[in-house]
């Protein structure tokens, strides 16, 4: 299974964010994304998920499941956590489990030892904890392609390693892996994508 | 259980556990009915005959005050952006949350439209009628605050926009509801009107998953 990118171009609101980009990822492969500020990082993780449409070239996945669109093979996690406050650590992964067509919520729980705060409302969490429940959402369905925004942002070093070897033994098991990022985080990329410099 | 139905029962979940929710609208309208035979004055006739409207206009605001609520915070969270990727047509997902909204705002006022009705001396012969009226009309209003609120998802300080946006669409409803809650039942009196107001409410269930669902993907650009 690979994610095949051909001369992917992205404008938003009249302006070019990129043009003529290439790439492709195969199976257990790590592509990192790097670039300045605004040089369109997350647009491009975006564009992958369907959230972006694209104005000019090609995104697919060749091989694996070809009927299936590209954006419900990703798992998205963008800057924003996608939690709801007013409901517990448990009940937060149990609607994206049902939603996503999942169900490892004890094993998601534990991936980022939440399980202690599972019956906790998410009110009370902290930044990094919020992030780690976020992230849990990786681990509650199979999908082959991970989409991550800044993942270790907030992160402890733990929890960073425990994304590390998540993401190393997705990718041993057939996944693929692109994230934006501005620091290592300890996942050995396989390739490095730079983006233009933000007009 | 399904996704659509996980989507259900979470909106339904967030709308009772959340302050300023469904629950605190409910309130509001309470307060507003309450205080509405104080603010006319003792005439029973008078009460009696502004009732149906009163009721419908209750009903009304508690929708018009909940829609914004429907998609702003899920659009704000990423929730959006994650439920786009799922396997649930976006369609479906705007579906379950108009029929949410319906079963934490239209529908509870509908069920208590009798007892409310006492509070305003509404006629005993009109309380039936009221009642299956709001229960067929409370849906529509919702379906149509749901295409308002996914319009208006992305923007700060929609709130002025959605009554803008709703009030002419909420016309009919308005007109056919309070036409039925008036008549008695039977083929000449509420019948008709119950039957115009179930084909909006039938016409708003079809148009509002794809109108909602295309509002909320001009956003993703």
């Amino acid at each position: 299974m690979r994610l095949v990118a051909d001369k992917l171009t992205c404008e938003r609101n009249g302006r070019e964010i990129f043009r003529g980009l290439s790439f492709a990822v195969g199976e257990g492969e790590y592509l990192e994304l790097r670039g300045a500020n605004g040089a369109g990082k997350s647009t491009l993780l975006r564009l992958i998920a369907g959230l972006v449409p694209l104005t000019a070239g090609v995104l697919m996945m060749e091989g694996g499941d070809g009927d299936t669109p590209v954006a419900q093979q990703c798992h998205f996690a963008g800057h924003q956590e996608a939690l709801k406050s007013a409901l517990t650590v448990r009940e937060n992964l149990e609607f994206w489990a049902h939603v996503l067509d999942g169900g490892a919520v004890d094993e998601a729980l534990a991936a980022f030892s939440l399980d202690r705060l599972a019956d906790e409302q998410a009110t009370i969490l902290s930044a990094g904890q919020r992030r780690r429940l976020a992230l849990a959402r990786l681990a509650i369905a199979r999908r082959p392609v991970w989409l991550l925004d800044e993942p270790a942002t907030a992160l402890d070093a733990v929890h960073t390693e425990k994304l590390v070897g998540l993401a190393t033994r997705h990718m041993a098991t057939g996944g693929l892996v692109i994230a934006a990022t501005h620091a290592e985080w300890g996942l050995v990329p396989s390739r490095t994508l730079h983006l233009g410099e933000a007009p | 259980m399904t996704a659509f139905m996980a989507l259900l029962r979470r909106d339904v979940q967030l709308a009772f556990r959340q302050g300023g929710g469904a629950g605190s609208a409910l309130a509001f309208i309470l307060a507003f009915l309450v205080l509405v035979p104080l603010a006319i004055g003792p005439d029973q006739a008078t009460l009696s005959r502004l009732a149906p409207g009163l009721l419908w206009l209750a009903l009304l605001l508690a929708v018009m005050l909940t829609s914004e609520r429907i998609f702003q915070q899920d659009f704000e969270d990423g929730t959006i952006d994650v439920l786009a990727t799922a396997r649930l047509p976006l369609e479906l997902a705007c579906l379950a949350k108009a029929l949410a909204h319906w079963l934490t705002v239209g529908l509870p006022l509908a069920i208590l439209s009798p007892l409310l009705g006492f509070l305003l001396n509404l006629d005993t012969t009109r309380l039936v009628p009221t009642f299956l009226a709001m229960l067929a009309g409370s849906a529509a209003l919702s379906f149509i605050a749901a295409i308002a609120g996914a319009v208006t998802a992305g923007l700060r300080r929609g709130g002025l926009l959605v009554p803008l946006l709703t009030l002419p669409l909420y016309v009919p409803v308005l007109i056919f509801g309070l036409s039925a809650s008036s008549g008695t039942l039977g083929p000449s009196g509420a019948a008709p009107a119950l039957i115009v107001l179930c084909a909006i409410t039938l016409l708003t269930l079809i148009l509002q998953p794809w109108a909602s669902a295309a509002a909320l993907r001009a956003y993703f650009r």
